[in-house]
This record gives C-alpha cells, sequence and structure tokens, in this order.
C-alpha cells in the first residue's frame, strides 16, 4: 500500500508517496540517491546504516521510511555542503587513516558525530563504549578510536 | 518484504479502534527494532501495522505516588539516560544501558521490549526484581499486571488481540538498598546475554538481609526470580558461604536452553557464579 511522508532530509524539506513497506535505508539510497549511506548487515548488528534521526543515532536498515515521517534525518552527505570543507569528524577519519575500504565509514562518521554532539569531550571509555557496535572489518578499531579522538579535538 | 497498510493514528481509542477493525491481520509497531526485522525475514506478514509513534498519551515519565509511570513508547535510551531514573531507579538505568547499542536503544521502546516476550532481553530480570507493572488497555477495558503474570512462556505473553501495553510502572527500590544487574558477555559487547542476573538487598540495622530479590534472564522460557534462592538469604547475615549457597540454589532453579552461546549446564553454571558475583555487588551497594 502506498503511504505518503514527508520529512526533513540534510535540511531539505522532501514529500513523497512510497510503499508503505520501503525501508529508510532504500528510501535515502533509492529514492533520493543518497548512497552514502551503507547496508551491509541488514538486522540492526553492524552499524554501517547508521543515520541521524533528529540528531539520534538509528539503523536505517530495520526502520521505514513511514517511521521517519514528521523527524529530521541527517546522512553522512548532510555533514558537508557540496564543495565546502568536511566536517570535522569527516577529516579526522582521513587525518587519522580511519578506514581503508569505507564501507563501515559512514556508519563510523555518523555515530561519532551522535556521540560528539551529546558529549563533546569523551573518554576512550566513553568512545568504545558508544562506538562498540559499529562493526569494521578491515581497518581496526585503533584508528577509529583515534580518528574519534582528534575529532573531539584531542 | 510483504505489502502491507501503515497507519499512524494520534489517539490511543483510535489505535485500539484499528486493532480492533483488522484484528489478527493487524500489528503495532513502536520502535520496530524487531518487527520490521521479522518482517523482512517473512516470519511476520501482517496487513496492517498501526504505529503507536504519534499517540501523545503513551510518551513521556511521570512520578506518581505508586512509582515511575513510564509511557509505552518512551525510548529505552530515554530511560537510560533520564536524571530522576538515573539517581533514584539506578538499577534500571543501568540495565536499559546495557541493551544492544545505542543506535538500537534510541528505537527501542520500553513496551516494545515488553510486549516482546523475549526471554533473552536485559529488563525483565530487573524488571521482576523491582516488582514493576504494566498496564494494558483494549477497546472494552484497562488492566494492570504485574510483570511476573505478563510473560507466560517462551516468546509468550499475556497481551491479548486488540489489546496494547500503555504503560510500564516501577516503583521506589527500598530504602538503603543496593543492587547490581550483570550481563555475561563472552562473544560482544552488544549481544544478548549468555545469563543475565539482576540481584536487589536490603540489610536492616543488624546487617541481615531484611529484603532480597533475585531474577535471572536468558536462564529459561521466560525470566525467572530466583524464589529459592532468595529464601537462603531471607532474614541472614550475607556470609560467602551462604552467598554460595544461594547461588547453587539458583543453579537449581533455573532452566536454560542450549544454544550458539552455550550448553544448559554450562548456562546453569555462568548463573551460578553471576548471581554470587551479583549478590555480593548489591550487598556492598546496600552496606
Ligand atoms: C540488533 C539488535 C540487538 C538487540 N540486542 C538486545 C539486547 O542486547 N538486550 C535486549 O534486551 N534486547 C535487545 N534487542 C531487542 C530490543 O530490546 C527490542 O528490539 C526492542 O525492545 C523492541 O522494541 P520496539 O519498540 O522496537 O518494538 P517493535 O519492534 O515495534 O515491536 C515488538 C513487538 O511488540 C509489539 N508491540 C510493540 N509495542 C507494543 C505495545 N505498546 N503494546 C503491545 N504490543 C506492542 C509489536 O507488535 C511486536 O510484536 C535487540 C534488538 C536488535 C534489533
Ligand atoms: S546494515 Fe543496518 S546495522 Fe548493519
Ligand atoms: S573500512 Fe572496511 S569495513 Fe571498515
Amino acid at each position: 500500500m502506498e503511504q505518503k511522508i514527508s520529512l526533513t532530509v540534510n535540511g531539505q524539506q522532501v514529500e513523497r508517496t512510497v510503499p508503505a513497506r520501503r525501508l529508510l535505508i532504500d528510501f535515502l539510497r533509492y529514492d533520493l540517491g543518497l548512497t552514502g549511506t551503507k547496508e551491509a548487515c541488514s538486522v540492526g548488528v553492524c552499524g554501517a546504516c547508521t543515520v541521524l534521526v533528529d540528531g539520534k543515532t538509528a539503523a536505517s536498515c530495520i526502520m521505514l521510511a513511514a517511521q521517519a515521517s514528521g523527524r529530521a534525518i541527517t546522512t553522512v552527505e548532510g555533514l558537508a555542503a557540496e564543495g565546502e570543507r568536511l566536517h570535522p569528524v569527516q577529516q579526522a577519519f582521513i587525518d587519522m587513516g580511519g578506514f581503508q575500504c569505507g564501507i563501515c565509514t559512514p556508519g563510523q562518521v555518523m555515530a561519532a558525530k551522535g556521540l560528539l554532539d551529546t558529549n563533546p569531550n569523551p573518554s576512550d571509555d566513553q568512545i568504545r563504549e558508544w562506538m562498540m557496535g559499529n562493526l569494521c572489518r578491515c581497518t581496526g578499531y585503533y584508528k577509529i578510536l583515534g580518528s574519534v579522538r582528534k575529532a573531539a579535538g584531542r | 518484504m510483504h505489502d502491507f497498510a501503515y497507519h499512524a493514528p494520534t489517539t490511543l481509542p483510535e489505535a485500539l479502534e484499528l486493532l480492533d477493525r483488522y484484528g489478527d491481520d493487524a500489528r503495532v509497531i513502536a520502535g520496530g527494532t524487531v518487527l520490521v526485522t521479522l518482517m523482512k525475514q517473512r516470519l511476520s506478514q501482517p496487513g496492517h501495522l498501526v504505529s503507536l509513534a504519534n499517540v501523545g498519551v503513551l510518551q513521556g515519565v511521570r512520578l506518581q505516588g505508586d512509582g515511575l509511570h513510564i509511557g509505552a513508547t518512551v525510548t529505552q535510551r530515554d530511560v537510560e539516560t533520564a536524571p530522576q531514573v538515573q539517581s533514584a531507579w539506578p538499577l534500571l538505568a543501568e540495565t536499559y544501558r546495557r541493551v544492544a547499542t545505542v543506535r538500537i536503544r534510541n528505537l527501542a521502546t520500553v513496551g516494545g521490549g515488553l510486549a516482546h516476550g523475549d526471554p533473552n532481553q536485559d529488563p525483565p530480570p530487573t524488571l521482576l526484581v523491582l516488582g514493576a507493572s504494566v498496564t494494558l488497555a483494549s477497546s472494552q477495558a484497562v488492566r494492570t499486571l504485574p510483570v511476573s503474570e505478563l510473560w507466560t512462556g517462551y516468546f509468550e505473553t499475556a497481551v491479548q488481540p486488540g489489546e496494547v501495553v500503555t504503560e510500564l510502572i516501577v516503583p521506589l527500590p527500598p530504602v538503603g538498598s543496593g543492587s547490581a544487574f550483570l550481563k555475561f558477555l563472552p562473544r560482544t559487547e552488544d549481544d544478548y546475554a549468555t545469563v543475565s542476573v539482576a540481584a536487589l538487598v536490603q540489610l536492616d540495622v543488624s546487617g541481615a538481609c531484611q529484603d532480597i530479590r533475585i531474577a535471572l534472564g536468558s536462564a529459561g522460557p521466560t525470566a525467572v526470580k530466583a524464589t529459592r534462592a532468595e529464601a537462603v538469604l531471607r532474614g541472614k547475615q550475607p556470609t560467602d558461604a551462604l552467598i554460595s549457597q544461594a547461588a547453587d540454589q539458583a543453579r537449581e532453579e533455573v532452566g536454560p536452553i542450549a544454544d550458539v552461546r552455550g550448553s544448559a549446564a554450562y548456562k546453569r553454571d555462568i548463573a551460578a557464579v553471576f548471581v554470587r558475583r551479583a549478590l555480593q555487588q548489591a550487598i556492598a551497594g546496600a552496606r
């Protein structure tokens, strides 16, 4: 069945009619062409699909687009406007070598942004606890920890 | 995923009316973390989803005479981080903190967790220990049940078709009590528990256990209260020997099943170890 949804994506008002079964991640990637958000496990476990919903981290692979109606979504594309400087979290991942293949990276970056927005000066333990559910199969977690630390200005 | 209709009512009567109208073909959706996953796997194929997200009365946390009333759609993350929960119900805050990851707790609701009836979830043992109850509403009636009567079997609950969990009521823990929630996680930090234990102890002036409550998760078809283990310590000085005796008793009271997280015998042994540790921690907190 079709469902009319109205939401903000990266600051822009979006109104669409989508099948009720459309997942938020598919809505972002296929309906809006925002392919920065990646899908890996599809069941909420890996964190690759992390976006912000009303500023809070959420797994877009187990959320319906209909559930996002009326809410504000931020994806990795929303961090730095076209042609502008990268967001400090993105820059920190580059500076610290916080990624290799990059599949997990948009999710890592969004998770880190979600952390720093609520806690600008996290301890290493707080970073670990927050980021522990964002899995990376290639970089190794020390570089990711270092990236978040750098983004926090340490 | 199969085709379905999505309804987003803004009042409880509307939501209940939709559930009545579509009967067996309707399913409540709150955070969707369980339901969307089940639908993706084609394990659940309702024709109508009734979202509770916009039903105002199910939101928010209120302090009343009989305890904290937590609306069904309050997220698990909001319980964990609420200052009043952290100060007066530290056991509750700690338990919700241990559920999955932040990105799941930001979506997962208190009511969704209760209604799912999964014995491997973290909140059930803690809610048993705190003597919590739930309010259920249908278009016909409103009733309140202790959580011990909510979970009736493996993924089975007392929630009837057409009924919705409206709130969780958590009484204040006894004055001066200490508590602990321990989750054994040999695989990853965000996993379901191999075994979990919630314990609460209140000591009298002589240092004897005046109030003692122990419950376990991932240790049977529902979360279980270890009443015989409690009896070992009730009214007694909690010596190391008696604590070990209570832990051994708990081993006999649980009925875990073998799965990827371990054999039943292993989980029984772990249950004893974690009951002992949880008691030690709760007693230290009470002193
Ligand atoms: C990746 C992942 C990891 C997890 N790890 C853990 C963990 O470590 N520990 C743990 O405890 N849990 C864990 N969970 C489970 C989590 O606690 C549940 O997914 C969550 O509590 C469900 O809440 P929800 O609001 O998303 O429910 P939904 O998915 O919306 O609904 C779940 C069920 O309850 C019904 N329902 C929902 N709300 C109501 C209501 N108010 N009244 C009546 N019926 C209702 C729905 O119809 C459905 O059957 C995990 C889940 C995921 C996806
Ligand atoms: S793809 Fe969503 S959490 Fe893994
Ligand atoms: S950079 Fe390859 S999975 Fe993380």
